[in-house]
């Protein structure tokens, strides 16, 4: 059967470190980088004898997370420890939450490029500790003479998000990433930055007959270091897995890992070498008691989220969905957007720019929006100028080159390179004559009701004055002159 | 003057009258030291130099004026699973043989700020596993009463050096009975606190959910100012509790009449050695004689205590060992070729048989499929347990047991039979499992070795413990008793 022929079920763990400045249970920073191991106490090292002080700021967090997740928030909760060996890890233990997580029962939002949106269930929020990282001395652990350890990331706090199976298509998963991106950054409870690991993400994937109520088998997918390697990888499992199936195979429950050179996941470990992790509570942690008048403080300090704001500026501003859909995805490039509008006022327009010239280039630039080299105001500042006439649409695009790449105020582009509008009648009409005498077939062609001629005829007066001719100015006078 | 001989409090009301230094006294114990450690090896390490020069500054102190405080300049011994800063701490294991802390437990903190000299981190079983002392990587500990005999355990070396005068008091750590059996053994006073009492931050853990720290003394008064040094909340030991400590040395010298003394009738078994029990009883006598009002009681659940204790402790002791692996610190084998070949030789050869046992025990214990029959059954069990205490403090204020069904054993009697081992602790765990405070202090002797008594109390009580216990003591006067070594 082809690909098209199976329903896709796929669900996804997302990882995301939580940005309180000390670790979850030690005083150490959580800064990234640094030496190695230096950012390392007796606690973090899991040294024989010290014992976990949990950080408050993050249990606040994962609320914070849980509640703008739409989960409930759990009155009782607890860590357990998650046992199994490696390096990374310095007691040979996660402190992790098993049977009661902080925050549970949520679900978001996602848009879809059609403009339609779908809920996804948000299954739970729990608190972890990360691991360390190797650092191997070679190109990959296999190829290392050794590996040594790198302590710095032990203990920065993480929340894991789980999915509900609700996601049918890749570009659906990578919707609801994108929504969970989001709305971690709006609360500020996480930078979500993938190439720095603060945000991970797993995926769980299995095929079915359409119709067919049952779930398949399914494979966990790991080691995606982007929304793109996310989006790949289960375009690959898919094709993969509808190949063994279309033979007759079976899938096997194992966890493969994604391959980004060569573009294909491979196996890991069979759900027969999985580790059973022991799960059992934490002794040396009390459990967590949070009582109603703690959320709905942190209800409370929620800021506006995604949907609110996108709705907003549906409402407020008349912008299409899909425009609204666009700013809003990320809260700073919605930041962007609302300061452009202090300084200008139509909404449309700027949505226009920053959904096609500034994301066009922050894209080509591979920039986020917050190393933009155009202040929101300059943006606000370039529009007004084809707004009173300045300079025409065309030549706004130049101006904004010259401004990407200097940073400079429109003002001071359109000034250093003489590119002001022409909008003087009379200059303009000694252009026009000059073009109907040098283009007699032309105006022949019109007169004979040929429409499109004067198509033509602009572009001539344009190309004399380097494009600055107010087009409607030209226009007009061309029409006049020719209509004689 | 035999110094070393001195109690506690005794030294410090000549260190007060300025008749003696904390340089002579401690001194006078490692010349102690000197002359017994070959035959009771209660050390894993000495640390004179740095115990000299702590003495020598503490005596500045006091030249200069310095109130001396109870405990100050006061030569005294840490079990070996207490992390002392630069001092060599091995929970007497060979997988940390070459271990040393960078950092202080909280109660070595806590006896630096009251000026104590530490002489020495004492010998115990591996991992505090054990109830002989049998099972420490480096040796055996005996009993200064009788040097065929063991100390008992798992503080075999800290109740020993106590009770051979090798320091005036010592620290221990109290899972099943680690405590109050090698203090009953070897005739000096143990306390295990309440679960909380003391911060664990520091200690290498056993089973996190029952360790708790206590002190071995010469005596009860001793006692009591050692648990006014080391008591109180840390903020670095979540399970440590916020409850105010009282000057437990206001709880000596007091009447006990009228005092409800409860006898659990579960603690007097068929096949405890008759002259234990008879001691006990004695011991009792004597309570009533004290004015105290002494009746049966009973505690249910008692017999599942022990197989309860056996699936909790191991279960924590799987995952707190696990990171004993050869990858940051400690013992590493040689010539493995891979990451789990190097796990596995490491901790082949780095841990000692009943580690092992106890980390396999656990690991099945929790392994999933046997969780819910075994751990998670444990745990319910242990509910049980806890109330049984409940029901009984509600008309008791103390009970009284044996602290163990038999005075110490012969070495090799029971280190090749687990069970029989495990027995020796049958009266201790059940107060771990509750997390109440329980005390051991001497009631006689049978054939020349120490029977202790066990007093059990209520959270946070210890003050009524120490209040028994001195009546007691003062008036039965086995204290007074000394081995010859």
């Amino acid at each position: 059967m082809p690909v098209q022929d199976y329903e896709v079920v796929i669900g996804l763990e997302v990882h995301s470190e939580l940005k309180t400045k000390s670790k979850i249970f030690c005083t150490c920073t959580t800064e990234f980088g640094g030496d190695q191991n230096t950012h390392v106490c007796p606690v973090c090292l899991g040294l024989p004898g010290v014992l976990p002080v949990l950080n408050k700021q993050v249990v606040e967090y994962a609320m914070k997370a849980g509640l703008a997740l739409n989960c409930k928030i759990a009155e009782f909760s607890k860590f357990d420890r998650k046992n199994y060996y490696y390096p990374d890890l310095p007691k040979n233990y996660q402190v992790s939450q098993f049977d009661l997580p902080i925050a549970e029962h949520g679900q978001i939002e996602i848009d879809l490029e059609d403009g339609s949106t779908k809920i996804i269930g948000v299954t739970r929020v729990h608190m972890e500790e990360d691991a360390g990282k190797l650092v191997h001395a070679g190109a990959t652990i296999s190829q290392a003479d050794y590996s040594m350890v790198d302590y710095n990331r032990t203990g920065v706090p993480l929340i894991e998000i789980v999915s509900e199976p609700d996601m049918r298509s890749p570009e659906e998963a990578k919707a609801y990433l994108d929504k969970v991106k989001a709305i971690l950054q709006y609360t500020e409870v996480s930078d979500c930055k993938m190439e720095e690991g603060s945000l991970r993400c797993d995926a769980n994937i299995s095929l079915r007959p359409w119709g067919q109520k049952e779930f398949g088998t399914k494979t966990e997918l790991k080691n995606m270091n982007s929304f793109k390697a996310l989006v790949k990888a289960l375009e690959y499992e898919i094709e993969r897995q509808a190949s063994v199936l279309d033979e007759g195979g079976r899938i096997i429950q194992e966890t493969r890992t994604w391959d980004e050179n060569r573009g294909v996941t491979l196996s890991m470990r069979s759900k027969e070498e999985a580790h059973d992790y022991r799960y059992f509570p934490e002794p040396d942690l009390v459990p967590m008691v949070i009582d109603q008048a703690w959320v709905d403080r942190v209800r409370e300090s929620l800021p506006e989220l995604p949907d609110d704001r996108k709705k907003r500026l549906v409402a407020e501003y008349g912008l299409p969905e899909y425009d609204a859909g666009v700013i809003t995805a990320s809260k700073d490039l919605a930041e962007y957007f609302d300061e452009c509008l202090k300084h200008f006022k139509d909404a449309k327009v700027i949505a226009n720019w920053v959904m096609g010239e500034l994301l066009k280039h922050l894209n080509a630039g591979d920039k986020d929006i917050t190393e933009c080299p155009i202040k929101p105001e300059h943006l606000a500042g370039l529009l007004a100028l084809i707004e009173k006439g300045t300079i025409s649409g065309k030549i706004a695009k130049t101006v904004f080159e010259g401004m990407w790449e200097t940073g400079k105020t429109a003002e001071k582009i359109v000034e250093e390179q003489g590119l002001v509008q022409i909008s003087d009648e009379g200059a303009i009409a000694a252009i026009v004559d000059q073009v109907v005498t040098a283009n007699p077939q032309s105006v022949e062609d019109y007169k004979a009701g040929k429409e499109r001629a004067i198509g033509f005829l602009v572009g001539q007066v344009m190309k004399e004055t380097k494009g600055k001719a107010n087009p409607g100015v030209v226009n007009k006078l061309l029409k006049e002159r020719l209509d004689r | 003057m035999s110094l070393h001989k001195l109690t506690a409090h005794e030294a410090h009301e000549l260190l007060v009258k300025k008749e003696v230094s904390s340089y002579e006294l401690t001194e006078a114990v490692f010349k102690r030291i000197d002359e017994v450690e070959d035959k009771v090896k209660a050390f894993v390490t000495i640390t004179r130099e740095a115990a000299l020069e702590k003495a020598k500054a503490v005596d500045d102190k006091i030249k200069a004026g310095e109130q001396v405080k109870p405990l100050m300049g006061i030569p005294m011994v840490l079990k070996d699973n207490m992390c002392a800063q630069g001092v060599k701490t091995t929970c007497s294991s060979k997988i940390l043989h070459n271990f040393v802390p960078p950092y202080n437990a909280t109660v070595v903190e806590k006896l630096q700020e009251a000026g104590a000299i530490v002489v020495g981190k004492a010998n115990m079983d591996e991992f505090a596993m054990g109830s002989s002392t049998e099972t420490s990587a480096f040796a055996q500990t005996r009993n200064p009463w009788n040097t065929d005999c063991v100390p008992g355990g798992s503080s075999g070396g800290s109740a020993a050096s106590v009770a051979a005068d090798q320091g005036f008091y010592s620290l221990g750590s109290d899972t099943g009975g680690s405590i109050r059996q090698p203090a009953s053994f070897c005739g000096v006073v143990g306390l295990k606190p309440t679960y909380g009492r003391v911060s664990r931050y520091g200690l290498i853990a056993f089973a996190s959910s029952l360790d708790q720290i206590g002190p071995f003394a010469k005596d009860v008064e001793d006692c009591a100012q050692i648990m006014n040094v080391i008591s109180g909340h840390d903020f670095r030991d979540s399970t440590s509790a916020d409850v105010p400590v009282p000057d437990y040395t206001s709880f000596l010298n007091q009447d006990i009449k009228g005092l409800r003394v409860g006898i659990p009738k579960e603690y007097f078994v068929d096949g405890m050695d008759p002259e234990v029990e008879k001691s006990i009883r004695q011991a009792i006598a004597k309570l009533e004689e004290l004015g105290a009002v002494c009746e049966e009681a009973t505690l249910p659940h008692t017999e599942y205590a022990l197989p309860v204790y056996y699936l909790i402790a191991p279960a924590e002791a799987s995952s707190n060992l696990a990171r004993y692996d050869g990858v940051r610190y400690g013992y590493r084998a040689e010539g493995a070729e891979d990451l789990l070949t190097m796990y596995k030789k490491s901790r082949s050869e780095g841990f000692g048989s009943e580690v092992k046992r106890r980390i396999m025990l656990g690991t099945y214990a929790l392994s999933s499929g046997y969780y819910d029959a075994y751990y998670l059954k444990a745990l319910k069990v242990r509910t049980l347990i806890k109330q049984d205490f409940d029901q009984a403090f509600e008309k008791f204020d103390v009970l009284v047991s044996p602290t163990a069904p038999s005075p110490a054993f012969r070495f090799g009697e029971k280190v090749d039979d687990p069970i029989q081992m495990y027995l020796s602790d049958i009266f201790t765990m059940s107060v771990n499992l509750a997390g109440i405070p329980g005390i051991s202090i001497p009631c006689g002797l049978v054939n020349g070795l120490p029977v202790g008594l066990q007093l059990m109390g209520k959270h946070f009580d210890e003050g009524t413990l120490l209040k028994v216990a001195h009546a007691f003591e003062q008036s039965a006067g086995y204290y007074r008793n000394k081995p010859n070594l």
